[in-house]
């Protein structure tokens, strides 16, 4: 009896995750799919056909035969949009290796600090979400802008002699993208370090391995699923990032959010900004299976 | 506490909210941010007793996605002319009762008839306020690039050469098609709501060429950018670049900003108060405008925000300083030059959208 209990326990546990899944991804994402299947209409909701589970069976088959892919035969005729998502990629790309090249020695810190130290240390990390995300954004505009605190000081410093135009180009992007997801990265990536075991190191060093091939060899490769973890926890809310470059970046910043926005908003075209969604999707989760898949295959050959 | 007590202490809890709620009465307004002066919203609870729930949006673009979405919540929201004349179309506004509105009776015939074109028979919106899209500008620094004391024309947006040398103090463009191509077309000697893809094509074009000296297309930035003498230039709104004004003569930081409405014509448009068909206290809706409608209402919401009003009666209480200001209430010459525009369809609205992008972005 008790042994039956428990293993429905455990299957019911197992079933959140799935149930969490279908409500949180597969609904919204189907919602969307039917969208992005339908016309533009000037009525309430702006699309058609609308479902009307009330008219029965037939009517519902009439609007199924409705649906077209011209909203995805469009995104392939205007370069625009494979160009915006490209450029996001792009940016998305650059902002994950900075931040890696940022938050990579920031975690190996911490995760070298005294014991006593480390629950400090990773309040620290964390204090920033205390404040609203858009209000450290805005901020960033009176740090960068010609007349702002960065500039200030470095003329006052005598590095420069006239302001650096940084506010409102891909490199505050750059720098708003890194400041914002930095703790995403440094977590996964501290947690994975923590656990390590250091006498592996020593025991390299006592074998004469240098400091810096033993990190290479031993510690690096011990943090990859953090790096991993990291790596994907920034790069995939950057290549859909909206806030950051409307308000740091220039006009000549491309994004695939901001072209969404254009959609929904300006042309009131919700069927193909959603179409811009599926594909945004796909491009992000079939790779992310694909890596996932040759991760498992690559651990059971370990075995 | 067992699951039960917790379900039953939040019902109760909520019952109690709800029976609160239903002694206050609410109404729940969506206004163009930094556009009201927050007295008038406290004022009018004192007097009438319901509570005004303000929220604020800085595009039409915004506030039409939502309508369009319905459910909104909301029971006055205060679009510009011809986006509510396809909102009405689409069916998301319900028509106002008149005999709520006694102070109907206040408006100016001249701004009711130039609505009627987008609302026939003024039959869904009362406006709010109405202005010009025209350029505002830091006086020193045009001066010192003009090398006069004349007010500037459009040239120096549209003329290349002319706009690349106010590139290093900054210029802001509005960054709203439905605002910025008007102007290009009627610079161009075109008809301003023109919908011809091949006139829109060459005010594309036109704005192209200067797109290189733009620091910055966005819609609500440039009041402060101008306040604080961060750019001397800007494609915007009359009340907003006098509000910088304002704020840049408070600031008493030496910053002069002036607003113009360029001697080639320029835009006008009509922000107008509705009520939308799903609004939740209608009767809250109707005393809130009716409200705005008292002269005395309308004179004080104008000199806070320095944009002319459509209420005829409120003229004579204004702040001269607003109502005698020809950039404000232009005499009848430069009001025979304003023009309006009509709501684009939907297939020339994506042609229009996509030559802003190639402005916007270059791409």
């Amino acid at each position: 009896m008790q042994r039956l209990i428990s293993s429905i326990a455990s299957r019911l546990v197992i079933v959140v995750p799935y149930i969490w899944l279908l409500v949180f991804f597969l609904v919204p994402f189907f919602i969307v799919f039917k969208i992005s299947l339908s016309e533009v209409a000037m009525a309430i909701p702006p699309y058609s056909p609308v479902f009307d589970l009330s008219a029965g069976w037939t009517a519902f088959k009439d609007s199924v035969s409705k649906f077209s892919w011209d909203n995805y035969i469009w995104l392939t005729q205007d370069p625009l949009y494979y160009r915006a998502y490209l450029s996001s990629l792009f940016i998305a790309g650059v902002s994950t290796v900075l931040t890696l090249l940022v938050g990579y020695p920031i975690a190996y810190g911490m995760a070298r600090a005294p014991a006593t130290v480390r629950p400090t240390l990773l309040m620290l990390v964390i204090l920033p979400f205390w404040t609203s995300f858009l209000i450290r954004v805005y901020a960033w505009i009176g740090i960068l802008k010609p007349e702002g605190l960065l500039n200030q000081f470095l003329m006052w410093a005598h590095v420069i002699d006239t302001p650096l135009n940084i506010l409102n180009t891909n490199t505050a992007v750059f720098i708003g993208i890194v400041y914002s997801y930095l703790p995403f990265l440094v977590l996964p990536i501290y947690s994975a370090l923590e656990k390590m075991d250091y006498s592996l190191v020593e025991a390299a060093e006592d074998l004469g391995c240098p400091p810096i091939a033993a990190f290479w060899k031993i510690t690096f490769p011990l943090s990859l699923p953090g790096v991993i973890a990291g790596c994907f926890l920034v790069f995939i809310p950057a290549v859909g990032e909206f806030v950051i470059p409307d308000l740091l970046g220039g006009s000549q910043t491309l994004m695939i959010g901001k072209t969404l926005w254009n959609e929904f908003f300006s042309n009131r075209d919700w069927p193909v900004s959603s179409a811009v969604a599926v594909i945004l999707l796909l491009l992000l989760v079939v790779p992310i299976v694909l890596f996932q898949r040759a991760e498992a295959r690559a651990q059971e050959s370990e075995k | 506490m067992g699951m039960k007590t917790v379900l039953l202490t939040a019902t109760l809890a909520l019952g109690l909210a709800s029976s609160a709620l239903a002694a206050d009465r609410v109404v729940n307004v969506y206004n163009w941010s930094d556009y009201i002066d927050p007295t008038i919203l406290e004022e009018f609870t004192k007097e009438t007793g319901i509570k005004v729930v303000y929220d604020t949006f800085d595009s039409n673009e915004i506030l039409e996605t939502k309508l369009l979405a319905g459910g909104t919540g909301y029971d006055v929201v205060v679009p510009t002319a011809n986006f509510l004349q396809r909102q009405i179309a689409a069916g998301v506004f319900q028509k106002l009762d008149k005999s709520k509105l006694p102070n109907l009776s206040n408006t100016w015939d001249e701004i009711t008839q130039r609505i009627s074109t987008y609302d026939p028979g003024n039959e869904y919106s009362v406006d709010y306020m109405w202005g010009t899209t025209g350029i505002g500008y830091n006086a020193d620094k045009m001066k010192e690039i003009l090398g006069s004391d004349e007010k500037p024309s459009w040239d120096v947006l549209f003329k290349p050469e002319l706009a690349a040398k106010f590139k290093d103090c900054g210029i802001h463009i509005l960054d709203s098609a439905s605002d910025v191509m008007p102007s290009a077309l009627n610079y161009l000697g075109l008809n301003p709501d023109s919908k011809d893809p091949d006139e829109l094509a060459k005010a594309g074009a036109l704005l192209e060429t200067i797109r290189p000296y733009v620091r910055k297309f966005h819609s609500s930035e440039y009041i402060n950018a101008l306040a604080n003498g961060d750019i001397c230039l800007a494609l915007g709104y009359s009340g907003d670049i006098l509000q910088a004004k304002t704020r840049a003569d408070e600031a008493k930081a030496g910053v002069n900003v002036a607003y113009t409405i360029p001697s080639q014509g320029a835009q006008m448009w009509f922000d107008l108060m509705a009520v939308p068909a799903d609004a939740p206290h209608v009767a809250e809706a109707h005393e809130f405008i009716n409200y705005m409608l008292k002269p005395e209402v309308a004179a004080k919401a104008s000199n806070y925000v320095s944009y002319a009003n459509g209420n005829k009666a409120s003229q004579a209480l204004m702040d001269k300083a607003v109502f005698e200001n020809p950039e404000v209430y232009p005499d009848e010459a430069t009001l025979k030059k304003l023009f309006t525009v009509t709501p684009y369809d939907t297939k020339t609205q994506r042609i229009v959208t996509r030559l802003w992008t190639k402005v916007v972005t270059g791409q």
